[in-house]
This record gives C-alpha cells, structure tokens and sequence, in this order.
C-alpha cells in the first residue's frame, strides 16, 4: 500500500483512449492467428528432429503462387490510397483486382496440391507431408475468410461508406489482408528451409 | 463530481450506434448484447454444469470407496451403465472421469467463472457503457452454450461420452478401436471443444479491447481493481494459448477420421499393424500442455483477482502491495508459458531438458508466494467483517497455501518419478486449482449477487455453506495425499484386485463419505442462489462499502450501466480506512479536492489534475459510437 504513495506522480494525467476498439479487436484476431501457425510450424519442427522424415521438392507452382499474393497485397494498398483519396472508381478496381488475384491464389494452391499428389506425395502418409497439406489447407481456410472480408469491403465500397472520412473498413480489410500475405510468405519459407 | 453536461440518449451521431428502443424479450434476454445478462447466462450454465460435474465425481467415488456395494439404486439416473450385479460399467468408470475433468475446467471453472465475471465486472469496473463488441460477446456465449449442448448430448450416447482421461493422449483417444468412448464420444468430445475455444478466443479479444480501450476518465493502469488485471492477464493467456490447444485439437481430428500420421505410429492392434507410420505421441502432449498449463492459471487467475477485492473491501484496509500484487500475476503469466514440460517428465525426456523445467516451475512458488502472503498481511489487523464472500476468500488463501506447498514437490523430476499419476497429484491439483478457483467462483458470487440481481443472498446460509464445503474438501483432498505417496494410481476402477490396493480401503471410504456430504452442502447454494433472485432481501446501492466504481451504478443498472454521465475516476480502488476520513472508505470516484482532511501530501498535489481528467474524452460508447 505504502509503495504506490512513493511512487513518482505524473504532472499529467494519462489519457486514456488509445486505439479504435474495432482495429484492435482484428490485431488480437491476429496474434491467435499466429499462434495457431506457430503452433503448428514448432510442431512440424520437433517432429522433423525425430527422424523418418520424407524428404520431397516443393512443387514450383508455390513460388507462383507467393507472387501472386504479393502482388495482391499491393493492389490492396492500392485500394487503401484511393479510399484515401476518394477516388471511388480506383478503389473499385482495386478492389476487384485484389479479389481476383486472391481466387488466383486459392486456385493455384489447389493445383499445387494436385502436384503433390502426382508426386505421391499425399495427405495420408508421411507426417512431412501431411504437414504441407495442413499448411496450406488452414492458411487458405484464412484466406476465404479475408475475401470474405474483401466482398463486404467492395459492397460498402458501392455504398459509398467508404470514403476518406470513414476509412475503418478499408483499414481493417488491408491490414488482414497484408497479415495473410505476410503469414503465406512466412509459410513458404519455413517450408523452404525446412523441408 | 464534475457537473457536465445531462442526457446520455442525446444525439445519435453514428450510424452504427447502439440501439435504445425497448427489446423484445429474445433480443433482451436469450440473444441479448448486454454484458451483465451474458454474465448471468453464463453463470446460470456454469452452475449447471458444476452440478453435473460434481455428481459425476460422487458416483466414481463411491465406485472407489464401496467397490462391492450395489448400486443398482441409481439404474434410473445411469441406464445400462449399471450391471445386472448392481455395478457400475468400468468403460463409464472412464467416462466418468474424462467428463468430470473436462466439464470442471473447461465449463465450469474457465467459462463459468471467467465468462461470468469478466463480463460482468470489466465495463462496471472500468466505467463502460458495455464490452468493446457487444455482438461478439454475445456470439461467445453462444458458440459456449452449443459446445454444451454437443458435450452434453455425448453423454447419452450408446458407446458413453469420451473416456480417454481429460487430457485426451493419443493414441488412446485416436482409435476408434482402443475403446468404447474413443468412437462417436471422442468426436463430440473433438467437435464440442473446438467450438469452446473458439467461443473462449472471441470472449477473450472482447476483454482485452475493453479493459485496453474503453476506460473511463482517469481510470489508467495504475488505478485499475486488481480483479481487471487479473481478468485482462487471464484473457492473454486464453488467447495465446487457446490457438495451440485447436493445433492439438485439429490434427487429432485429421489423424481419428482421414488416416494420417501425426500423432500415431507402429501400433499393433490384434497382432495386426495399423498402417500409420512416423507420428510421435509426444508431440501431442508438448501441443495439449503448452495449452494444459497456461490453462491452469486460467482459471486460478480471475478467482485470486476476485479473492484481492474482497479481502481488501471486507478488511476494511488497502490491499497490501498493489503493485506487487500485479508484478507477480505478470509474473505467474510468463512462467506459465515456459513450465509446460513438467506435466511430461516420465515420458523418457532427456534428464537435462527435465531439470531445466523443474527450475523454472519451482520459480513460480515465488509469485505465488508474494500473493499469499500480500493476502495474509491485507487480513493483519484489519477490521474483518466476516461475509460469506469474505470467508470463501480466506478460504481460497487456505488452499492457496496448501495447494501450492505439494506443488513444490510434484515439481521436483526426480520425486515425480514416484508421484506420477498417483493420488497425490489429483490431490494437489484439486486443492490448488479445483478448490481453489470454485472458491473464488463462490466469492464472487456472494459478494456481487446484489448488483447482478438486485437482491442480497441469505447470509447465514451463505456461511453454513462455508463451513461445511471448506471443511469437506479438506476431509476429501487431504487424505488423498497419503493416497498418493502409498502409490496408487488415478483412473483406476477398482484397488481391491490388486494385493498393494488392499490396505487402504478405509481410507477411501472416508474420501467417499466427504464427498458426497461436500456434494449434499452444494444445495444449500443452489437453493439460496435461485431462491435470493425472486425472494431475497433487496439490496442497497454499495451493501459492502466497497469503492469501485460497480457500486456508483444503480442498484439495477440498465443498458449502458450508468444513468448521465460515466463517472471519473480520481484514485485507486482501495482507500479503505484512510487517516483522517470520516467513513472508512472513498469510492473511487471521490476527487481528492472533496477529501482534504485525508490527502497525503501528493495526493494534494493531484488536486490540480481533476479539472484536466474531468475534460478528457469521455470514452462513451453512447456519444462516440466505436
């Protein structure tokens, strides 16, 4: 009791809002989101030290894919610009652009899985490839949700309630969106590195 | 009190903006966005699945203390889980105990206690009109109640509710064919706990945003009831460690129902091999415990959080070391995430790896320690008033204390050798953690039934109910240790067919006898509980003289918990018996420019803040729309 007294006083009473309560919701989203990877990908570590691990090369479609989001990523802030400067037909665009490269994306995840399997290497075997399966299964199961996301950003965007007094929206829709792209390229790596 | 301006329902900025017209009855109390009624459905559950949970743990002990009695008595309750002989099934046996351990932690002791106070006390605590999304907490409770309702209806399955341990270790839990409960009971088990951790995670983002963001004026860290911070630490770990838990959880269920190999290798089942090859067991459990022990604190957590508001406000003195007090749950909160291993020393870990988590678990004895002994020396010379939130608070000291002394033991690698999976474990963690936490739920409940209902609970009642559950649990849990350390394992049906299980019999027909009286006291509370909503006395505004800023609301506070403006908020929670003041306690809200005759020196100094706090932003939801 006697410690807080002593303590040195403040000249300036702290304010006490910092962040909007709806941002900050979507960043603690975030850290789960990572924490389910990072689970995931110290799993597939501690289980690639035990040995009887299937070595196999990464079909090269992935690296296509990467650029592919990267490049989404980009439209993206592309689209958060425009809000920025209520030009609603680039934002649109952008948008759409953004929306169709991340249907891309899924799409040629798929085909990477088609890959593996032509390779043998399959859902059901080896942990080590399971494992790439359940990389990329539960990160493109996020990325439905971040189109999600987009669809609702791009109604809005055809309302109107998206201009550069009321960016929330864009602003939540960008940031999960970069987070999912940054995630998939943390993936790619790691799996890179470590297969 | 400043003098603002009136009128909370004045204008409506915000298209977004929470409604205020009257509700009907399903949008105002079954899918209501309201934190005090999510609160309450959150308690209600909880009291329901406690009593489940609580008479499953009578029927296996009487199974363990009576192993040759009939029971055939309870065939109406149990079915065919009792046997033509009038014995219980040993496949239930198992079930039974799955079940106990997962309703007791999960729904009962996380959602129930967790669930009920966090909503209720974070916005009353911090001055907020509601949780940061009143939408997602209300989505929380609902992904909670069908999560019960799948849990619950895996226990009226044909093959029996999940039965491979709480902790749910492959491959017992895995194949289908290892046991009855490991079938369709298992995959609701699978399907019910991905659902709760999903509901924990919303739950869980909606404090932290609030507790973070939503303040009143004034009300900054340092000023903030040490229950807000044992919330908000609470619902970090939940949320760093719930999302390993759904790792764990997921490739249980790609490896139960697609065939892989994560967790399963080299398995014979009848002298056949299963094909999955190149999974490791471990692995699950260095997944299940990276969650398991964070999960302890959980739930121990919020119930040391209530413990410190209640013993300060009915000790009528400050809590003692505040800042110490918050040092040491950041502390607990750290240590938890690096101890994990300790629950795995016998599963052939490598003796260094093992030592350096007996060392790091044996530094969590010193947090805790900090926190008995700022409880015991707030308890020092005070004017105790002896509430029945006040007695189950010393009673979780007692517990705390107890508890924590066998941890010091079952850390140490080498005597878990000995102890492993033993009654003496059950013991400790039930005391600690179980008994513990139950007690901070029954504290909370007592002490802040007025302001959820309006209505004080019987406070003789309250005390009777003390005493014989404090009484009973110690009758239970303290001979389990001796138990324990004559090495009898847990999960065992029955002792008496083996030659070393012979000698201890009347002994755990004593456990048995204090268990089911300890579970007979329980009514007491349940009947005091529901008969104090409609029949109790009514409440005054602040029946426990307390100063935090719950008991300025009216005494049935609406939506958005304050009529005018949110009160600021001009010192901490806990100037009980302050030198000079007249009544032995400041609320909160009290500038200290009304308070001369007590100010310290610079608290005088803070005199000439107020008008600056009083004009800082409001932070109401109701005028600025988040």
């Amino acid at each position: 009791m006697e410690t807080s007294h002593q303590l040195p006083i403040q000249k300036e009473p702290e304010a006490t809002l910092s962040v909007d309560p709806k941002k900050f919701i979507l960043w603690l989203f975030i850290v789960s989101i990572v924490m389910l990877f990072a689970s995931q990908t110290s799993a597939y570590l501690v289980r690639r030290a035990e040995g009887n691990w299937l070595e196999f090369e990464m079909p090269a479609i992935f690296s296509y894919s990467t650029i592919v989001l990267v490049v989404s990523s980009l439209s993206m802030q592309w689209a958060y610009y425009s809000a920025k400067k209520d030009n609603f037909t680039n934002l649109k665009i952008a948008i759409s652009i953004t929306f169709v490269l991340g249907l891309a994306f899924l799409w040629m995840q798929f085909d990477g899985w088609r890959e593996m399997v032509n390779m043998k290497v399959y859902f059901v075997g080896n942990p080590s490839g399971s494992f790439l399966y359940v990389f990329t299964g539960l990160h493109a199961f996020h990325l439905i949700s971040g189109l999600l996301v987009l669809a609702v950003a791009f109604v809005s965007a055809f309302r109107l309630k998206i201009h550069a007094k009321n960016l929330r929206r864009i602003e939540i829709c960008s940031t999960y969106w970069h987070f999912l792209d940054i995630l998939w390229v943390y993936l790619f790596f790691f799996l890179l590195t470590f297969n | 009190m400043s003098a603002v301006e009136t009128g909370i329902h004045a204008d409506v900025q915000h298209e977004e903006h929470v409604h205020h017209d009257p509700l009907n009855f399903w949008r105002k109390y079954v899918f209501s966005e309201d934190h005090k009624i999510i609160a309450k459905q959150y308690l209600i559950t909880g009291i329901f699945w406690a009593m489940i949970g609580i008479a499953m743990s009578v029927v296996f002990r009487l199974q363990l203390g009576f192993p040759q009695a009939d029971i055939s008595w309870l065939r109406p309750v149990l079915g065919q889980w009792i046997d033509e002989a009038g014995k219980l099934d040993p496949n239930f046996y198992l079930a039974l105990v799955t079940m106990h351990g997962t309703i007791m932690v999960f729904f009962v002791l996380t959602a129930g206690l967790s669930g009920t106070f966090s909503n209720f006390l974070i916005p009353l605590q911090i001055g907020a009109r509601d949780m940061a999304s009143g939408f997602l907490n209300m989505l929380s409770y609902w992904f909670f109640f069908t999560a019960s309702v799948i849990m619950f209806a895996s226990l009226f399955l044909q093959t029996g509710p999940a039965a491979g341990g709480w902790v749910v270790y492959p491959p017992l839990s895995a194949l289908p064919q290892a046991h009855e409960g490991s079938g369709m009971g298992m995959t609701l088990w699978l399907i019910s706990m991905a659902l709760f951790i999903v509901s924990q995670l919303l739950g869980g983002i909606n404090y932290i945003t609030t507790v973070i963001n939503l303040r009143t004026r004034g009300m900054t860290f340092s000023r903030l009831p040490l229950t807000i911070w044992a919330f908000l630490i609470t619902a970090i770990l939940g949320l760093i460690s719930f999302p390993v838990l759904l790792s764990a959880a997921l490739l249980l269920i790609f490896d139960r129902h697609f065939g892989t190999s994560f967790y399963l290798s080299e398995i014979y089942i009848g002298g056949e091999a299963l094909p999955n090859v190149g999974g490791s067991p471990i692995l699950f459990q260095h997944l299940f415990w990276f969650l398991g022990h964070p999960e302890v604190y959980i739930v121990l957590l919020p119930a040391l959080g209530i413990t410190s508001e209640i013993i300060a406000t009915n000790s009528r003195k400050p809590i003692f070391g505040y800042r110490a007090m918050i040092a040491s749950m950041l502390g607990i909160a750290f240590l938890a995430f690096i101890v994990w291993a300790h629950h795995m020393f016998v599963t052939g870990m490598n003796p260094f790896l093992g030592s350096v988590f007996m060392f790091l678990t044996l530094i969590i004895a010193v947090p805790s320690a900090v926190k008995a002994f700022n409880y015991i020396t707030t308890l020092w010379k005070g004017n105790i008033i002896f509430t029945p939130a006040m007695l189950f608070s010393i009673g979780l000291v007692s517990f705390f204390v107890t508890g924590g002394l066998t941890g010091i033991i079952l850390g140490n690698s080498a005597l878990d050798i000995q102890l492993h999976d033993t009654y003496f474990v059950v013991a400790h963690f039930h005391i600690v953690m179980g008994a513990a936490s139950a007690f901070g739920l029954f504290a909370g409940v007592y002490h802040w039934f007025p302001k959820m209902f309006g209505r004080m609970m019987n406070y003789r009642m309250g005390q009777i109910h003390f005493w014989l559950t404090f009484i009973g649990i110690y009758l239970v849990f303290f001979p389990m240790h001796y138990i324990g350390i004559a090495g009898f394992p847990r999960r065992y049906y029955q002792f008496t067919s083996f030659d070393f299980g012979k000698s201890f019999t009347d002994l755990n027909m004593f456990i048995t006898i204090a268990a089911v009286l300890s579970f007979l006291a329980q009514f007491i509370f349940v009947w005091n509980f529901f008969y104090s909503i409609f029949k109790g006395k009514k409440a005054t505004q602040n029946p426990w003289n307390s100063n935090t800023l719950e008991w300025t609301a009216p005494i049935n506070p609406g939506h958005g918990n304050w009529e005018g403006d949110i009160p600021a908020v001009y010192r901490w929670s806990y100037d009980y018996s302050k030198p000079g003041s007249a009544q032995d306690f400041i609320p909160q809200n009290i500038p200290y420019s009304q308070t001369p005759e007590s100010n310290l020196p610079h608290e005088n100094e803070q005199i000439a803040m107020e008008a600056e706090i009083e004009a800082q932003n409001f932070n109401d939801q109701f005028k600025n729309a988040h």
